[in-house]
């Protein structure tokens, strides 16, 4: 009884280790980084509504069991290049942000597709695929962007053009839409602005994933997730059912850079798409979920843990040692190494549950 | 005919496509103005500046670790020995030496934990391995910072403290392995002897390694773990074995780097090293199960070579700047294909 009692609160904490520290780091941070209660929920609310929709894009892949898609990065893109184009058409406000989503669109499809054929052709490398891919079409993106556009692809607005005659510049100012969805419904309480619109839109999304996991397709998503062989045998079309899962998943971090940019009001063309993938796939990692395994709490925990932290270290590290780089460097630390972390637990933990099962095997339990 | 399939199907596909691709950079080159002597010397001085961190790839593929993205966690302890090296401001080809004597040590120490890790992460190395290299990377920018570092020529001279994040090796040991017995070929190309018979003592070292017992029992973990235990080998201590060697071999490859480049990159200079690494070795030949010295030259020449030609020969001809771009696309696409291609050698 006494080793049940035991095992069960030690599985609690492995379970949830990630989560624990993070709290438990925001508690020294806070406090040292001497920001107002106020200032800090404004920016929680704020940074849910800019990244969780990024995070919710990472979801289905993990369903079926593609583990983190450090792919995202290509909806991110695409998203972006959507973002360009409204820009040099000159379309404004929300009616251009649903254009940029649709240019988007079969851009995102189009790469899903892409990326699910190439991660069909490396089962069990995923992860380490879909980050490679993530490079690579970055390459292609900056040959797009750098050389095409201006050149093959018409662009009109000098604004948008490099001096030489081709090629987006570096920062675009996305005036036209700077949160326009953000102010279309917002709602204030007290000092406290909420993006309420925003808002609807993320808890819209949610609701379509609760229901999208109950769909035949869903349920076809979870059975490849758990072991691809069986999946197969019971005629699920394994591969089909994975690049759409990419296909979505690609889709919705289109959408989801679209939303963050519109936040941010302006457009780092060549490095916005960058921290994309790792910084939601951190966000989603500090909020307790794992490779094979996240929900939607994970997400929005996620959220507010890991930008807590995001917030506060720099001050912290100013006000403790003198050096906000230092803070700077922390957190870009924390983001490689929760990753890091969180990847060796899942993997350790895998492996000893293999253990486990071969010594239940032996009758040696 | 058939010698040239047996020869293609030897050397495999995609190595003719881009030798032959390579071949026909060089002889289009005189044609837009790219002179072809000094592309052969960039060529020969980028083969040996990189062809140690590629060595660094073949024990963890040897031993089924799969291919080393944690590579800048050898990177910064060889950091650690140029840094230090310069602290002590010792100069010339010894100055180098004292640097990699420096960094061996740190690299076996993070390569024995490094290796531990990997060993509780079985099947999941590779993508730990690229973040355990980034956190590292990422934890090292807040050492630099706060190391008590005093020589001038190295720390910002504003504050007095904190490295700097490029610092000029000039006057220490800058090309001390370049110049050791280096001659003149032609007029503009210079053979670095020294860096050549550098690589080529480590290669043998690394040779005669993998016959020994130690270096036979880690091919066989890496071809058959299951066996290999069967027959008496401790697998994670092979691996670990390997994991320590492919770090020292790291630390190395950037001591060699460095003192033909001219400069220490700190801060988020080892970020992406790995890559260009892991993109020579599969370039040459080599799977993420299986990897030969030969592999490491072939692909260091292929890579380096299309890397240092495709940008001047390609901007010569549209008079566009366009080197960064195409080194992405090339660097990873090739481990795309890499990790794409069905493995052949499934345990």
């Amino acid at each position: 009884m006494k080793t049940t009692k035991k095992t069960s609160y030690k599985h609690f904490l492995i379970a949830y280790a990630v989560p624990i520290m993070f709290i438990t780091l925001s508690i020294f941070t806070i406090p040292l980084s001497g920001f107002s209660p106020e200032y800090l929920i404004q920016e929680m609310i704020i940074r849910l509504a800019r990244n969780s929709f990024l995070v919710l894009a990472l979801l289905i892949p993990i369903i079926a069991g593609m583990g983190l898609n450090f792919g995202m990065v290509l909806g991110a893109m695409a998203g972006q290049i959507g973002l360009i184009l409204i820009t040099d058409w000159n379309i404004v406000g929300i009616p251009g942000m649903v254009l940029a989503m649709i240019i988007s669109i079969p851009l995102s499809t189009f790469l899903g597709w892409i990326a699910g054929h190439i991660l069909n052709r490396a089962k069990g490398r995923e992860m380490v695929t879909s980050y490679i891919l993530g490079f690579f079409v970055n390459g292609i993106y900056q040959f797009i962007v750098l050389y095409m556009m201006g050149k093959a692809i018409p662009i009109g607005n000098p604004a948008l053009v490099l001096s030489r005659g081709y090629g987006i510049r570096n920062a675009i100012n996305l005036e036209g839409i700077r949160q326009t969805l953000d102010n279309l419904i917002l709602l204030k309480i007290g000092k406290v602005q909420i993006p309420v619109a925003t808002f609807i839109l993320i808890s819209a999304f949610c609701l379509f994933i609760i229901w999208f996991r109950k769909t035949k397709l869903g349920q076809d998503m979870r059975a490849v997730g758990q072991d691809m062989e069986v999946a197969e045998a019971a005629g699920i079309p394994v591969n089909r059912t994975r690049i759409i899962s990419m296909i979505i998943s690609t889709v919705l971090a289109g959408f989801g850079q679209i939303i963050f940019l519109q936040n941010i009001g302006t457009l780092n063309t060549y490095n916005s798409h960058d921290q994309t993938g790792m910084y939601s796939i951190a966000a989603l990692l500090i909020g307790g979920a794992t490779v094979s395994h996240a929900t939607i709490p994970n997400i929005f925990l996620g959220v507010v843990l890991f930008h807590l932290m995001f917030v506060t270290s720099p001050m912290a590290g100013k006000n403790l040692i003198g050096s906000a780089m230092l803070g700077e460097y922390f957190r870009l630390f924390i983001s490689y190494g929760i990753i890091a972390i969180s990847l060796v637990l899942y993997a350790w933990r895998r492996q000893k549950e293999k253990e486990r099962a071969r010594m239940d095997l032996r009758g040696n339990t | 005919m058939s010698w040239i399939q047996s020869f293609v199907k030897q050397a495999g596909l995609p190595r003719v496509i881009i030798g032959l691709f390579l071949l026909s950079l060089f002889v289009a080159a005189p044609f837009v103005g790219v002179s072809v002597t000094s592309s052969i010397n960039d060529v020969l001085v980028r083969f040996g500046m990189n062809a140690v961190m590629v060595l660094a790839m073949v024990p963890m593929v040897q031993s089924g670790c799969g291919l080393n993205f944690g590579l800048p966690l050898g990177i910064i302890a060889g950091l650690l020995g140029a840094t230090l090296s310069l602290e002590l401001g010792v100069v010339g080809i010894l100055g180098f030496f004292v640097a990699v004597g420096i960094s061996i040590p740190f690299s076996i120490v993070f390569g024995y934990f490094y290796g531990q890790l990997l060993n509780r992460v079985k099947g999941d190395e590779m993508v730990i391995a690229t973040y355990v290299g980034f956190s590292s990377v990422a934890f090292m920018n807040i050492l630099w910072l706060v190391l008590p570092y005093r020589n001038p020529t190295m720390v910002w001279g504003f504050s007095g403290e904190g490295l700097r994040t490029t610092i000029s090796v000039e006057g220490y040991w800058l090309s001390a392995l370049n110049d050791f017995l280096s001659f003149q070929l032609g007029t503009h190309i210079k053979v670095p002897t020294g860096m050549f018979l550098f690589f080529a003592f480590l290669c043998f070292l690394i040779w005669a390694f993998f016959h020994t017992k130690t270096g036979t029992a880690m091919t066989a973990v890496g071809s058959n773990p299951e066996f290999a235990r069967a027959s008496g080998v401790n697998v994670d201590r092979s691996r670990t074995q390997s994991v320590i060697l492919s770090t020292v071999l790291g630390g190395i490859g950037i001591l060699v780097y460095e003192q033909s480049f001219g400069f220490i990159q700190l801060y988020n200079g080892p970020f992406y090293m790995a890559f260009p690494a892991v993109a020579s070795i599969l370039l040459g030949g080599a799977s993420v199960h299986k990897a030969t010295l030969l592999n490491v030259i072939i692909g260091t020449i292929l890579f380096q070579g299309i890397v240092t030609m495709t940008p001047s020969v390609i901007n010569s001809m549209i008079q566009t700047d366009m080197s960064e771009v195409i080194r992405i696309i090339a660097t990873n696409g090739m481990i795309l294909y890499a990790l794409t291609r069905k493995s052949v050698v499934k345990s």
